[in-house]
């Protein structure tokens, strides 16, 4: 009889009902989006990275694996590494921020075909001219490239020479040796992909390198795809955390306004109920039980609409970032929305437990 | 009639409320006993303090001072907690507006009455032909809106009885209503009292509506006056 009433009064105002749904479940798409687009966008740059086919990667001493530092790596390393044991390939990159969590990579396609097996295009060809970039599909897409394009990038006009397949390294490429020159890293690197005769050579690889070259980061494969994390970012864990913190006041806020209002409004129909001898217990339950439906239902249409996110995101903005589906998020978002609807919904209920039944009863 | 069969019992009953900063005297010492199965109307004029002895024989509200006791239990004593077990299972209300929770149908608004007083099952038999009686029977699927004020009133009615309590408290039960669907009302409430021997204390203005009781109970001042 509980649930009747509690779904009766969900029913009795649509509107409400509807918007404090959508408000919760806004709250959690907007969660389940941060993390899945910092989920995303980590696991597609540790994709790109194995998808050159390298085995081990090299950073200059100093740098961190995901943060975006100037080239500072000599050029001369390329021949150092070459001599080593068991290496085969050596290639050499530039990367220079474009603006937001955008990029450029340069480099020598020669060298990245013969580790890779190179882009496989879609439409164009390699670089022949200084000012020849090639572009991945969803740059492409997202800013509306078509080979013979003129792409401006570092205050520079560019032709679009070529369109490949995502996936490997970079979305944006040029010329390393045009990079270089344009960016004042004449003769540095940003990183050193390396590949050995045998994958199983890698460990003996890495371990002599170290020894060799105590103070530079050096990353197996397997290790780097580990060390793209939420975690391994700096401030993300702590951006993520500010926006649940908002999230919650969020959900706190829509509750609390919500079950204010629908207390408000059924002022007499808590002093009916009292009259036929319910207790304060049995308002409390009947609050908070609304509170649970839309906390619950709310979180689900959350959920739905984090697909919806993602669509967007991977319509409107492929190149720029990428979204992630994350079900293991969903309990801690339902959780989270659940917890600040609870919250929002105590003083309404207490308030509503604790009315005068005959104020009650005589309020208009 | 010996004293074994009065149900209700109040001497020198006191009620203030605090209104600001000026005490309020509602109740200044009534005294009034009902005795089971009576039918009684409580006449007098606003500020008498009928709705004050009405709420406070419904436990809505502690008394301030005076003795009043329901089935035998002292309500001067009662905690809100006791107070709340006896509205679930001592005394039924009817009030001038109904009071039906507008979300629910006719039929829910009678069940909940039963759910607040944790009674599992359905309702006594005998509630059945108390549903014909009140002749609701065909619109208990309804919501209070797609109801008339005779049928609304009938519902809480049936509402207020369906537990069997001791006492039907009825609020100016035809306030709202015409003259036609007051004379059923109060018909009805007769029936009850007279086929299933449910005590009824209704408070009225009017004079002919009160003439339904075995008796007629006058207040002035926070006081009964007199009876007829």
């Amino acid at each position: 009889m509980t649930n009747k009433l509690v779904l009766a009064n969900l029913k009795h105002r649509p509107v409400r009902t509807l918007l404090s749904l959508l408000a919760i479940g806004v709250e959690v798409c907007m969660m389940l989006t941060l993390v899945g687009l910092s989920e995303g966008m980590l696991e597609d740059a540790a994709r790109r990275a194995t998808g050159v086919g390298a085995d081990i990667l090299i950073r200059a001493p100093g740098t961190s694996l995901i943060s975006m530092s100037s080239a500072s790596l000599s050029e001369k390393y390329l021949s150092f590494f070459l001599d080593q044991p068991h290496v085969r390939i050596a290639v050499g990159t530039v990367e220079q921020p474009t603006g937001g969590v955008s990029t450029v990579t340069g480099l020598d396609l020669a060298e990245f075909t013969a580790m890779s097996g190179g882009f496989k295009f879609i439409d164009g060809r390699p670089f022949r001219n200084p000012r020849d970039v090639i572009v991945d599909e969803y740059y492409a897409r997202q800013n509306n490239l078509t080979v013979g394009s003129t792409l401006k990038l570092l205050n520079q006009d560019w032709n679009v020479c070529g369109i490949v397949e995502p996936g490997k390294l970079a979305r944006v490429v040029v010329s390393r040796q045009v990079l270089q020159d344009l960016t004042g890293a004449t003769g540095k690197l940003s990183r050193i992909f390396l590949e050995p005769a045998a994958p199983e050579n890698t460990a003996a690889v890495i371990a002599a390198l170290k020894e060799k070259l105590p103070d530079f980061p050096i990353y197996s494969m397997a290790e780097l795809t580990s060390l793209y994390s939420v975690s391994n970012v700096p401030g993300l864990s702590a951006f993520i955390g500010v926006i649940i913190a908002l999230g919650i006041i969020v959900g706190f806020l829509v509750v609390f306004l919500s079950m204010y209002t629908a207390v408000l409004e059924r002022t007499r129909e808590v002093g009916i109920l009292k009259a036929l001898g319910a207790s304060p217990f049995y308002i409390l339950n009947i609050i908070f039980r609304e509170t649970a439906v839309l906390a619950v239902a709310g979180s689900a249409l959350g959920i739905i609409l984090t697909y919806g996110s993602r669509w967007a995101v991977m319509t409107f903005a492929p190149a720029a970032l990428t979204q992630k589906i994350v079900p293991d998020w969903w309990p801690i978002a339902g959780g989270i929305a659940i917890a600040g609807a609870v919250i929002g919904a105590f003083y309404p209920a207490w308030k509503a437990a604790g009315q005068d039944a005959i104020e009650a009863l005589s309020y208009e | 009639m010996n004293n074994g069969d009065i149900i209700i019992r109040v001497r020198g009953l006191r009620k203030v409320y605090r209104v600001g900063d000026v005490d309020v005297h509602a109740l200044r010492g009534a005294d009034l006993d009902v005795r089971r199965g009576e039918f009684v109307s409580i006449v007098g004029p606003s500020g008498s303090g009928k709705s004050t002895l009405f709420h406070i024989l419904g436990g809505l509200t502690p008394p301030t001072a005076g003795e009043v006791h329901i089935h035998g239990r002292d309500l001067l004593a009662m905690s809100e907690a006791g107070r709340t077990e006896l509205r679930r299972k001592e005394v039924g209300f009817v009030f001038q507006k109904y009071n039906l929770l507008p979300t629910l149908s006719a039929a829910d608004n009678i069940a909940i009455a039963r759910h607040i007083a944790r009674q599992s099952g359905g309702p006594d038999p005998k509630f059945s032909e108390i549903l014909e009686l009140l002749g609701i029977r065909h619109r208990l699927h309804h919501k209070p809106r797609a109801l008339s004020g005779g049928e609304q009133q009938r519902v809480a009615i049936a509402r207020a009885i369906v537990n069997s309590p001791s006492i039907l408290l009825a609020d100016e039960p035809t306030g709202n209503l015409d003259t036609e669907n007051s004379s059923i009302v109060l018909g009805l409430l007769r029936d009850l009292n007279e086929r299933i021997g449910q005590t009824i204390l209704m408070i009225t203005h009017n004079p002919e509506a009160a003439a339904y009781g075995h008796r007629t109970v006058r207040m002035r001042d926070g006081r009964v006056m007199e009876e007829a």
